[in-house]
Formats: structure tokens, sequence, C-alpha cells
């Protein structure tokens, strides 16, 4: 298999603070690869560098091959990757359709066919009953399905998906994970995801990946990682799983 | 999956499969423009040629308010320097005119062009250092001074003594499109004509990429270039064609009043009065500042008659000078606005009685 997305040595400081600190790793085409650790271990900071929201001090980030460190936010997007916002960034002043059909007018011809494919998405993400409805009044967890329709609009290769399914019943967490991994299965893209729902990782993801303090301190399968010793002191605590 | 859901959206153009020549209004919606438009259309035949006078000026605000919402309310760039637009305009078609002999209808495109030029200088600096929200304002606010005290100086525009366009007494009588010659009437169709095709302009634009693109940037930025947007181009996009839309009212403004002096053409209670009717119709509406415009015009010279009146009566001191009671009153409508009905007083109206959608 080949890497889609190769990170080589990524390092980020704020004022002094290393909030990512000499991080690799590679994620295969098609593969659902998650990062966890716990709060403020540097993994929204990861998603940042990755989506060009600040560039890295030291290290690469390669998309399919290609150097695509520290591009604008708006060329990565281009260059196939798509991304929510842990802290839902919906457009509120626009209908649930507006916001989804912002992401397709990317690739589409006219904004009628851009309307199209936005309600393919949101039939998707199982909004198809709210298109009308502005952004401002969903429900969180609906506006987390809205930002993954609308990073889906873009057709990414690369999806990063920032906690989406936190504050999701379980039942709604269920119906995620179907989602995703249908999509996966149906388009094939690639999916690297921030969660902290374990129920979700566990069931999801084929790799993961452990911060702690900015520091990867573990990759491998679910089944691995649960077992690390490393991280069920760092991050799990005494939880049993 | 395509029907609207109550209260979201009042008057999708789906509902009982009616037909709707204009998608977004409702059927009390095309009845009321189709009457809007023809009361426009007859008020020369039978307003008086003050009516007409206050026509004008109604239609100039609703221009120059729509070119200042299309920043602020379609892609979030708050403009208090847009007097800087509508005044390059006038400069430099009168300019032109009375200096060089060449007619508005060549000058026009001079004057565009130098408004987008100048309007494309601010968003250059403003967005490539990403200044934004009221810094972008004082940005604008700048500039306009800076023209004020420039043109205060240019001798070859007269300086502070104005720049005076020719009239002969037979130019009030016909129509003369090339050089802006004419009666009041003229100029009451041509605004008219302006105001509402921004208006067809602005819906256009509105329910293009670029609206919507405008839109995103202006709900959040962030999200907006995660989605591929460019923001700086598009936000380019607006001000150029915001200072487009302003110059040529300046040009009509120019032609209209004759007169320009720098103090009054550039003075930041210009820009101002420019966002008034916008905000008191409805920011981020395509109606809302000419429905502004229609409101505060009218209470402007209602104001005035009443001071005159009661100086007539004696009430008051005929000698005592009340020129900034007008923009004094028409601020405090602006903050019972703001408290009440901060969307603006279209969108109430329009959603009380179903007028249309709400970018309508």
């Amino acid at each position: 298999m080949t890497a889609i997305l190769e990170i080589d040595g990524l390092t980020k400081s704020f004022r002094g603070l290393r909030a990512v600190d000499n991080v690799s790793f590679s994620v295969d085409e098609r593969c659902i690869f998650a990062l966890i650790g716990p709060n403020g271990a540097g993994k929204t900071t990861m998603f940042n560098l990755i989506a060009g929201v600040f560039p890295p001090d030291i290290g690469t980030v390669r998309l399919s091959g290609k150097d695509v460190t520290g591009l604008r936010p708006d060329r990565l997007c281009a260059a196939g990757i798509g991304r929510t916002f842990q802290l839902v960034k919906p457009f509120p002043e626009m209908t649930v359709l507006e916001n989804v059909t912002v992401g397709a007018l990317r690739r589409a011809t006219s904004v009628a066919a851009a309307e199209r494919e936005a309600h393919r998405y949101l039939e998707m993400l199982e909004l198809d009953g709210k298109t009308h409805q502005h952004a401002a009044n969903l429900t969180l967890p609906d506006r987390k399905r809205l930002e993954v329709a609308r990073a889906l609009a873009t057709q990414p290769r690369l999806l990063l998906l920032d906690e989406v399914m936190a504050g999701m019943r379980p039942t709604e967490t269920d119906r995620m994970v179907v989602t995703l991994r249908r999509l996966r299965d149906e388009t094939g893209l690639t999916i690297v995801l921030i969660e902290h729902v374990m129920r979700a990782v566990m069931a999801l993801s084929e790799r993961v990946a452990v911060l702690n303090h900015g520091e990867k301190i573990a990759e491998g399968t679910p089944q691995e990682v649960v077992a690390d010793a490393a991280v069920l002191e760092c991050y799990l605590g005494e939880e049993e799983l | 999956m395509n029907r609207p859901e109550a209260g979201a959206r009042p008057a999708s153009p789906t509902r009982n499969g009616a037909i709707r020549p204009i998608a977004g209004l409702s059927g009390r919606g095309h009845v009321l423009l189709a009457v809007f438009a023809l009361f426009l259309l007859s008020v020369p035949v039978w307003g008086s040629s003050y009516i007409v006078t206050v026509g004008i000026l109604i239609l100039y605000l609703a221009l120059v308010g729509q070119s200042w919402n299309l920043m602020l309310g379609f892609a979030g760039l708050l403009s208090i320097g847009h007097a800087l637009f509508i005044g390059i305009g006038s400069y430099a078609a009168g300019y032109l005119f009375a200096k060089q002999g060449i007619p508005p209808i060549l000058g026009v495109f001079v004057a565009v062009a130098l408004a987008v030029l100048v309007g494309s200088i601010i968003g250059y600096l403003g967005f490539r250092f990403s200044i934004s929200g009221v810094y972008f304002a004082l940005l604008t606010i700048a500039f306009a001074e800076f023209a004020r005290i420039m043109i205060d100086h240019a001798t070859f525009l007269n300086g502070t003594q104005g720049l005076f366009l020719p009239v002969s007494a037979q130019d009030n009588k016909g129509v003369d499109l090339i050089n802006l010659r004419g009666h009041p009437h003229m100029f009451y169709y041509l605004m008219m004509a302006l105001a509402l095709g921004t208006l067809g302009l602005c819906r256009w634009l509105l329910r293009s990429k670029l609206g919507y693109y405008w839109q995103a940037i202006r709900d959040d930025q962030e999200a907006a270039q995660s989605l591929g947007i460019n923001v700086f181009r598009y936000k380019m996009y607006a001000v150029m064609i915001s200072s487009a839309i302003a110059g040529i009212a300046g040009v009509f403004y120019a032609f209209y009043s004759n007169s320009l002096f720098p103090e009054s053409t550039f003075a930041i209670e210009r820009s101002i009065e420019v966002t008034l009717a916008p905000i008191v119709g409805g920011v981020s509406t395509l109606f809302g500042p000419i429905f502004g415009a229609f409101i505060l015009t009218p209470l402007g010279e209602f104001i005035t008659w009443v001071i005159d009146f009661l100086k007539h009566i004696g009430w008051i001191d005929p000698s005592l000078k009340l020129n900034g009671l007008k923009l004094l009153i028409w601020g405090f409508v602006v903050v019972l606005i703001v408290l009440f009905k901060p969307r603006g007083l279209w969108p109430w109206l329009r959603d009380k009685f179903a007028l249309g959608r709400s970018d309508e």
C-alpha cells in the first residue's frame, strides 16, 4: 500500500511551549487512522499543521509524495485535504444546504450543480430533513455532521475529522461509524480522526497513534495501543478497557 | 427532500408549484414589487419638482446604500469611507467635463477605473496584512480623509474653492445623456435605473458562486478557507465591485448637483450617511438599503420642513443654524432600530407578511 500522508519530524512551538514535538507517522491510502491522546496533547495543533493553518517550525508534510508543508489552507483543500473543526465553524447565517453548497462549488460547474451535489452529502449525513434551516439553529451533533458534509463536498482524498463524535449519543456514534466506513469503502477516501470516544476509535480505526505532551508515544493497531504500558499510564490511567 | 420547513424560509419558489418569475419572492412579494415599480415610474407624472428632487435623493441613497451593503452585508467588510469612492467618481468625471471638455459618458469609465483602483489599494493593504473589522473601517476612514486633504490642495481641481460644472439655461429642458444635461426628470429616471439595476446585479451576484463565497467569508473566514476559498481574492472582488458602483453613483450625483467641494464630498458625515439606509432597512438583505432610503430621506425632509415651519411662526429664532439636526435625528432613529429591530425594518416586514426569502 502507498502512503497518502507522510509526516516527518513535525515540530511546532508556541511561546516556547512545544505543542508538537518531532512527530512522524504515515497514513496509507484508504486507511482510517486515529490520533488519540489526553487533552492538550497537541492533536488539534497537528491537524492545523497538516491543513496549513500555520506552518511548522521544523519537519515536512507530504501528500501523495508531494511536499505540501506550509501551504495555505485553500491550496491544501485544492490539493485534496478536507477538514472539520473541533470548535465547529458552520456558516451561521446560511442555511444547511447553502453551507454544503459552498463546499461543493469548488469542483461544481454551476451553483445548481453544486446544490445537487450538496443534497447527496446531506442525505449521507442524515441532514436532508433540515436543508432550509439556518446553521445557527442546529444542535451541536447536527453542526458536527454539517461540517463533515461540507468538508466531503469539496471531494477530498484525505479527510481530517476533529472530534466529530463528541457530544453524540452512543447510537448516533454507531451510525456515524457506519457512515464513515461506507464512505471509505465507496469512495476510497482516507480518514484521519482525532477522537476521545474510544467506542468509535476501536470500531473504526485500523491504526492508532497516541500523542502525549506533543510527542508520539505509541502507534499500532487499536488492540496493540490499548495494551501498551506507556499509553495505559499516561492516557488511559486506571481506566480498564 | 426539497420541501421547506415552516418558519425557515417562508416563501420557497417550489411551494404550491405556483409560477414565480422571481424565485425567492412570494406571490405577495411579486405584487408588491410590481406596485413599487409602477409607483417609482409614475412619480414624475404626478409629483411636483420638489417631490422629484426628494425622489432623486432617495434613489441616490438607495444606490450607494446597496454598494456599501455589498461589502458589509455580503462579504462582512465594514467601510466607513464610502464617500471616498463616490467622491473620486464625482471629481474624476467633473474634472474631465469642466476642465477638459470630455463628456461624462466617457468620463464615467475613468471615474469607475479610479474608484476601483483606490478600492483595490485599500483592499490590498487591508487583506494582505490581515486588517479586519473595525481596523479595516479605520483604514477606509483614513483614506477618505487623506483624499479630502489632498484635493483641498489640488489646484487643478480648484481646491477648497470648489469645482463647478458648467450649465446653461436651456440645459434644464432637454435630455442629453452624453453630457448628462437635462431636466430633473431625466436624472430621476437615470437614478431609478441605476438603483434598480444595482438591485438586479446584487441579486444575481448573491446567488452566484461569488455570493456564496462572500457569505461564507463573512460568516467564518477560517472555515471558508478550509473549503478552498481564496479569501484574499474574493474580498478584493467585493471591494472592487462596491467601489465601482459607488464611483458611478458619484458621477451622476456630480452632474446633478453641479458643484463639488472637498470638505463636503469627502466628509466623514457623507460616509456615515451612506451606511444609515442599509442599517435602518436591513444589512445583508437585497431590498433593505432601498427600503431604508425610503424611510430616512422623507424623514429628513420632514424634519427640515418642521424646523422651517417653527422658524416661520417664530418658535425658533430664524437666525439659529440647525444644520446638524437632521443627522442627529437620523442617528436617533438608528439607535432605536439597533435597540428594537437590530436586523433592520425590512426583514421584519418581509417575514411578517411572508414577502420573500430571508436574503431578499
